[in-house]
């Protein structure tokens, strides 16, 4: 256990490095001249950038700008933001809570709705429940996350509003204030939530699927328990075992989602950050959101793999 | 190659093509990409190019649908359904190419993985599922922002993301093969790597690469939806994401110009849909494991 779990923090520690190599390569050893980048198809005089140069510092060889970077990233220093003209950490610390919001409650969400449609249609499988709520997840799935959000802020018309995180006349006590973020908060939800869900519900169905023929179900019939509690209490807690997992490894794309969803609504978030670091495009910023975007993914997966080793019996004793 | 062999491949191809026949869901997404291919290879004959010039727009911006736009028109007076028909071809060329080049990268990586062993498999599997974890799209605008706005950058960004999965599945199915006394005897009668790999792994491998390349090319077209939506496409080719870009940025949404907004994501809808039915159908014909479920 102590072995297995050391390994796995030394893992996700070098895949951590990984990112952060990454993180340099693309953005400085890819583009060549990220000032040439970055200031495309604008005019700039020949000082402005030789001012951009030295404070990105480029007028170093690659390999010192190498050593800066990394010495600068492990002290959490992620450099200066081009657009905003402040260290990017401070910005990414500012947008950090309103995403951890907005994916929390929408994943929270998916997973209970997925969760539990899948159940009830892999339980009574090919009836038309099952069939009618595969089809619309298959067709939720299909759809593009950003324009479903679109689609819902015109179809809901001044019910609910489009953009922003809070009215800037809210009076400041804190329940006027929390309803308003969750008056704010309703199209963004509900669009991740339609988009998400789907996923789960496909991999809770097929993996109940599994266990339907499994022979403790018949002993547990056998023994005379109602169809409900066989579910409940025997069915449902194996099945959940691989959902589990991939409801983390499918985090990824709960990030995707936020990045587009937090675009269209103009959630105040890292996933707008990224949009507006992106339409710059402010190369330190953007380099900043990666780097902290894919690291948020890889810590969650490894603490996947831990919460799976506390629920499953089978692969703690392995 | 004698005339029994042709014979039994063609035996077994009908027999397959039967079984997805068999699969409703199957037969309808495969009809309706052929619909929207024929569509799309048709445009150039079917309309009138010079209308998704900008400058010679017919109309005024935001039209309703009328007789004369069938669905309206965009921000800059152009017919909504030009643009959506020949967004078509933008939408399913990059998502094809982006396909065929994430599934190269992930076969290749995947009987690498498999079949040589050792170090060079346990290299190859630690950065496939570092690959696997990074969320693809964050990966996917890195990419497209810091090289050159074109269609081949945006292929670039989504091939080089999507892979993982696929590489992943071709090392199972790999090791699979490998595992069988067919193997053993081509090696024992000195075939080398290139004879394993290509006569005997590759075969085998092939069918399960070919649905893996249908469900991937779902993925790809959203992922090419989600990456021009966000500015990061061709700006001198028209898409439906460019279009829902151009919706976005212009303020469709608050126009209410609906017209504008849902004929290119309903084409997105439809053609990810269309490909996901056949993946399934696909799935369950040619991967045994799952005969007679579903």
């Amino acid at each position: 256990m102590i072995g297995h779990l050391a390994r796995k923090l030394g893992g996700a520690l070098a895949s951590l490095v990984f990112v952060v190599v990454l993180g340099f390569f693309l953005f400085r050893v890819i583009p060549g001249d990220p000032v040439v980048a970055m200031t495309r198809g604008r005019p700039v005089g020949s000082a402005q950038i030789a001012d951009l140069r030295a404070r990105l510092g480029l007028d170093k060889s690659l390999g010192e700008q190498f050593l800066d970077y990394l010495v600068n990233a492990a002290r959490g220093d992620l450099g200066t933001s081009y657009v905003y003209n402040r260290p990017v950490a401070d910005l990414i610390g500012e947008r950090l809570w309103p995403t951890v919001l907005l994916v929390g409650t929408a994943t929270a969400l998916a997973v209970v709705v997925g969760l539990w449609l899948g159940i009830r249609g892999a339980w009574r499988r090919g009836s038309r429940f099952d069939r009618v709520s595969t089809g619309v997840a298959l067709t939720q799935w299909a759809m593009p996350t950003f324009w479903l959000g679109m689609l819902l802020s015109m179809a809901t018309g001044d019910l609910f509003p489009t953009g922003g995180m809070r009215y800037p006349d809210t009076p400041p006590d804190f329940l006027s204030q929390s309803l308003d973020v969750a008056h704010h908060m309703v199209l963004p939800v509900i669009t991740m939530v339609a988009v998400v869900y789907a996923q789960y519900l496909l991999v809770m169905r097929s993996s109940l699927l599994e266990e339907m023929h499994a022979d403790y179900l018949v002993t547990a019939r056998a023994k005379g328990l109602r169809d409900d509690l066989v579910r409940r209490r025997h069915a449902v807690p194996n099945a959940l075992l691989p959902t589990v997992t991939l409801v983390f490894l499918h985090l990824g794309l709960v990030v995707s989602g936020a990045i587009t969803v937090e675009t269209v609504f103009s959630w105040p978030g890292l996933g707008l950050l990224t949009y507006e670091a992106l339409t710059g495009p402010d190369l330190p910023l953007l380099q900043g959101t990666f780097v902290v975007l894919a690291g948020a993914v890889i810590t969650m997966n490894v603490l996947a793999d831990l919460v799976y080793r506390v629920l499953d019996p089978r692969v703690r004793a392995a | 190659m004698t005339a029994i062999v042709w014979e039994r491949r063609r035996a077994a191809a009908w027999a397959t093509w039967r079984e997805f026949a068999s699969h409703r869901g199957g037969l309808v997404g495969l009809l309706g990409l052929g619909a929207i291919a024929l569509l799309a290879l048709l445009a150039p004959l079917l309309t009138d190019q010079t209308g998704l010039d900008v400058t010679r727009a017919p109309g005024r911006p935001f039209e309703p649908p009328s007789g004369e736009f069938w669905l309206g028109t965009d921000n800059t007076g152009r017919s909504v359904l030009l643009l959506t028909w020949w967004g078509t071809r933008v939408s399913l060329v990059v998502g094809l190419s982006a396909t065929v080049l994430s599934v190269l990268i992930g076969t290749l990586v995947g009987v690498a993985a498999a079949h040589f062993g050792g170090w060079t498999s346990a290299l190859l599997m630690r950065f496939t599922d570092f690959f696997l974890v990074l969320p693809s799209l964050v990966l996917a605008i890195a990419l497209s922002t810091v090289l050159p706005r074109g269609l081949g950058t945006i292929v670039l960004a989504i091939g080089a993301t999507s892979w993982p999965a696929t590489a992943r599945l071709v090392r199972a199915q790999t090791l699979a093969v490998e595992a069988r006394p067919f193997i053993e005897r081509a090696k024992a009668l000195g075939g080398g790597h290139a004879h394993v790999i290509g006569k005997h792994v590759l075969p085998a491998v092939l069918p399960l690469v070919f649905v893996n390349t249908t469900l991937t090319v779902a993925g790809a077209i959203i992922a090419e939806s989600t990456l021009s939506f966000l500015g990061l496409g061709d700006p001198t080719q028209i898409s439906w994401g460019s279009m829902l870009h151009a919706a976005n940025v212009h303020g469709a949404v608050s126009q209410r110009a609906w017209w504008f907004l849902v004929p290119p994501g309903l084409g997105v809808v439809l053609v990810v849909l269309a490909f996901t039915m056949c993946g399934r159908a696909l799935e369950t014909v040619l991967n045994p494991r799952l005969k007679g479920e579903r």
